[in-house]
């Protein structure tokens, strides 16, 4: 289908349909249930699951496929999401020239960063990166405020011009965001029994983006383009002496990446339409560097389920506190319940980063292509039980076939 | 003149910080090859070295005092510290007062077996590994072990006093004949530079006239043939990460009292002092020292009021310009041996 392979078509699919039914798969719990704080088919994180998804695809386009580890994507990101805001300053509400000013903006600035840091490799290009993100960082807090507003971040306001629409609406307000007419914020919920779910047109358009920057990043893998790339990742000299420079397609790994960043910038805003400079802290870019490991680096859908992974830790997983802790053990006996709370807490909560931490160093420790790797090696547990056995009877049977002769 | 003065005494603080930061990421780098992103965690933990004596020193016990009363007329507690009630107030009120430079003896042995821990239970998986799986998976550490002291010492800073006999300023300026009031110093932060001076020359002393570190020198430069002549090299250089962790460790029990720690100090460093490591050249010693110092004195310049004017947000990002300029016509840093990394 599309030009894709039967097994990448598969893959596609699965992921059309793991979004399209999102609302549904990730509310499980009923509304006034005790695990309904489990639930993340909320619009918010719904939106910031497709959104950080499709920044990891684009970073994993870049580090999956030619090895290079950039420390400074969030910079692009945060490029994409002053450029959205200002769209919408200027010119109109509606989503689209938003969307696209992210990207062209954060793909220029890819390609001035990238034409300067990838003349180093390996480490020196990490630190390049890392230090490129650190001054746009520093610069937007500082001297750039006229454009970013500072600590503040930039925000819409009641007298922007806004040529295409309107400054204010006849309420008095600020206009919210729409796609042609549709706004952003819409939606409706659906109430079945004690279950609600609720469909948001938000996400439904950023669920439409990443399932498209999905096929890119799918036939980008199965490309010449992306064979080349590989071969970058693999042996640079070998590269060399077969007569290809592998800078130009390291340097369009690059830019592309960082307009996928940018597309998740510009995303970003249209949801919510506010861009501050911690965007483009480095912390940011390490988050989405987590997300591809976590997830699996090199692999189409691993950089999705990271992202996925870490939001959810982050939105719902926090939100464990003490109280639920001893609700769950409630049924063990006063001692034993206090110690395991005790011994539980430190890792749920607000101190999910530090399980975040473990579970980062124990992927990169035993499973170096994450969980993605992981799936595949359960996998091949089960059919190898099956395999193994069938073998059995193969040299079972050839000695009596010798003994035949 | 002065001004000049001021701005490079001003550097001279940070600069030894990030110095003496670069050098310990430069000993690990240049003898086990590895790229350690959770340096800067072990600076955090060596300024929580500081805190956690202080801490324990402060330990103290509750007694009533029948004879005195508090402000609501209730017989008033009085806290006597452990230490001053083994040691008589005079003697103990000074070791909780010294308490930041007694930390130096505390932090040694647990910077060095935090080190040793390390290098045995996780890095030494990982020499064979590509530098980006060595990025990984300390970045990784530095996330847990700010995750852990975080979750002992909440994310506030804590101020941790230096002593009393150096927590003043002094007159700089008219020590050296300009005019009073012109260049005023703290004292702390001259120790601080003092201390950074007297590590890195131990060090290097070490390196230099010792037969351990004469072995460890050649390990550097062929790790091969030193293994070739029978010496068992690794143990040697288990033992120089551990040096380079308590060099890091220092660092940040004397930076206490400078910035008050918290759990995030050493990511905030770790950059900087990663930036300083390849400017000053991957895996040579006195390149790392020597930038530590030239960029930390240069950040000070860049913030003067006149230059700031001159070029508005220059400050926040000179280190940066100068590691992307050296960088790409001097790829191997300022005193960077030839094909290290290049």
């Amino acid at each position: 289908m599309l030009g894709l392979g039967a097994k990448d078509t598969r893959l596609f699919l699965i992921v059309i349909g793991l979004t399209l039914f999102a609302p549904f798969l990730l509310n499980p719990f009923p509304a006034d249930s005790s695990l309904a704080q489990f639930n993340a088919g909320y619009p918010d994180l719904m939106q910031r699951f497709v959104i950080f998804g499709i920044f990891a695809i684009g970073f994993n386009i870049l580090f999956g496929l030619t090895g290079y580890l950039s420390f400074g994507h969030a910079a692009f990101l945060g490029v994409g999401s002053y450029a959205g805001v200002w769209m919408m300053k200027l010119l109109t509400m509606n989503v689209v020239p938003a969307i696209l000013m992210s990207v062209i903006f954060a793909g220029l600035f890819s390609l001035l960063v990238g034409w300067i840091s990838l003349r180093r490799s390996g480490i020196y290009f990490s630190i390049l990166t890392l230090a490129f993100a650190q001054m746009s960082f520093a610069l937007a807090y500082s001297v750039l405020t006229p454009i970013t507003n500072g600590e503040t971040g930039l925000q819409l306001a009641l007298d922007d011009p806004r040529v295409l629409g309107v400054s204010r609406t006849e309420a008095g307000s600020i206009p919210l965001t729409h796609f042609f007419g549709l706004e952003m914020r819409d939606g409706f919920d659906w109430t079945i029994g004690g279950w609600v779910f609720t469909f948001n047109v938000g996400y439904y358009l950023s669920a439409l983006v990443m399932v498209a920057a999905f096929y890119v990043s799918i036939r980008i893998f199965r490309s010449p383009f992306g064979m080349m790339l590989k071969a970058v990742k693999s042996n640079q000299q070998r590269m060399l002496y077969t007569g290809l420079n592998p800078r130009p397609y390291t340097l369009a790994a690059f830019v592309i990446s960082g307009m996928y960043a940018g597309l998740a910038g510009g995303l970003m805003v249209a949801m919510d339409p506010l861009a501050g400079a911690e965007r483009m802290q480095w912390t940011a870019s390490g988050e989405v560097v987590l997300m591809t490991i976590l997830g699996g680096a090199g692999t189409l859908i691993g950089p999705v389920l990271g992202a996925g992974l870490i939001k959810y830790f982050e939105n719902i997983f926090s939100k464990i506190n003490s109280n639920v802790l001893h609700q769950w053990f409630g049924f063990l006996p006063d001692g034993l319940e206090d110690a395991l709370v005790f011994v539980v807490y430190p890792f749920v909560g607000k101190g999910w980063h530090l399980t975040l931490g473990i579970v980062f160093m124990l992927v990169v420790i035993f499973l170096p292509g994450g969980l993605v790797e992981g799936g595949q090696r359960i996998g091949r547990l089960f059919r190898r039980g099956r395999s193994s056995s069938s073998k059995h009877e193969r040299t079972a049977a050839t000695p009596s076939s010798h003994a035949a002769e | 003149m002065d001004a000049i003065i001021l701005q490079v005494l001003n550097g001279l603080d940070k600069g030894s910080a990030y110095a003496l930061i670069a050098l310990g990421l430069t000993l690990i780098f240049g003898t086990l090859g590895v790229v350690n992103f959770a340096h800067g965690a072990l600076f955090m933990l060596g300024a929580f070295c500081a805190v956690t004596l202080n801490v324990i020193l402060r330990a103290s016990f509750t007694t009533i005092d029948e004879t005195r009363t508090d402000f609501l007329g209730n017989p008033l507690k009085v806290e006597t510290p452990y230490v001053e009630y083994w040691f008589g107030p005079e003697v103990g009120g000074s070791i909780i007062e010294w308490s930041v430079p007694l930390a130096i003896l505390f932090a040694i042995p647990v910077m060095a077996l935090v080190g040793i821990a390390m290098e045995r239970g996780l890095v030494k998986h990982f020499y064979k590994r590509p530098h980006a799986d060595q990025i990984l998976v300390t970045f990784g550490l530095a996330i847990v072990l700010q995750e852990i002291i975080k979750a002992f010492y909440g994310a506030n800073p804590i101020p941790t006093p230096a002593p009393d006999a150096f927590s003043g300023s002094f007159d700089f300026g008219a020590l050296v004949g300009f005019d009073a009031g012109s260049i005023i110093y703290p004292y702390w932060r001259l120790v601080y530079f003092g201390f950074a001076a007297a590590v890195i020359a131990g060090v290097f002393a070490f390196l230099q006239f010792t037969t351990f570190g004469m072995v460890v020198r050649a390990g550097m430069a062929d790790r091969e043939t030193v293994g070739l002549l029978g010496i068992d090299i690794d143990r040697r250089f288990t033992f120089m990460f551990a040096l380079a962790a308590i060099v890091a460790g220092l660092a940040g029990v004397m930076y206490a009292p400078i910035n008050a720690p918290n759990y995030h100090m050493g990511m905030d460093f770790l950059v900087l002092s990663f930036v300083v490591v390849v400017v000053g050249g991957m895996g040579s010693l006195p390149g790392a020292v020597l930038a530590g110092f030239l960029l930390g004195i240069l950040e000070s310049f860049a913030s003067m009021a006149a230059v700031v004017t001159l070029l508005p947000g220059i400050n926040q990002v000179i280190i940066y310009l100068v590691a992307i300029v050296i960088l790409l016509t001097r790829p191997r840093g300022l005193m960077g041996r030839k094909g290290v990394m290049e």
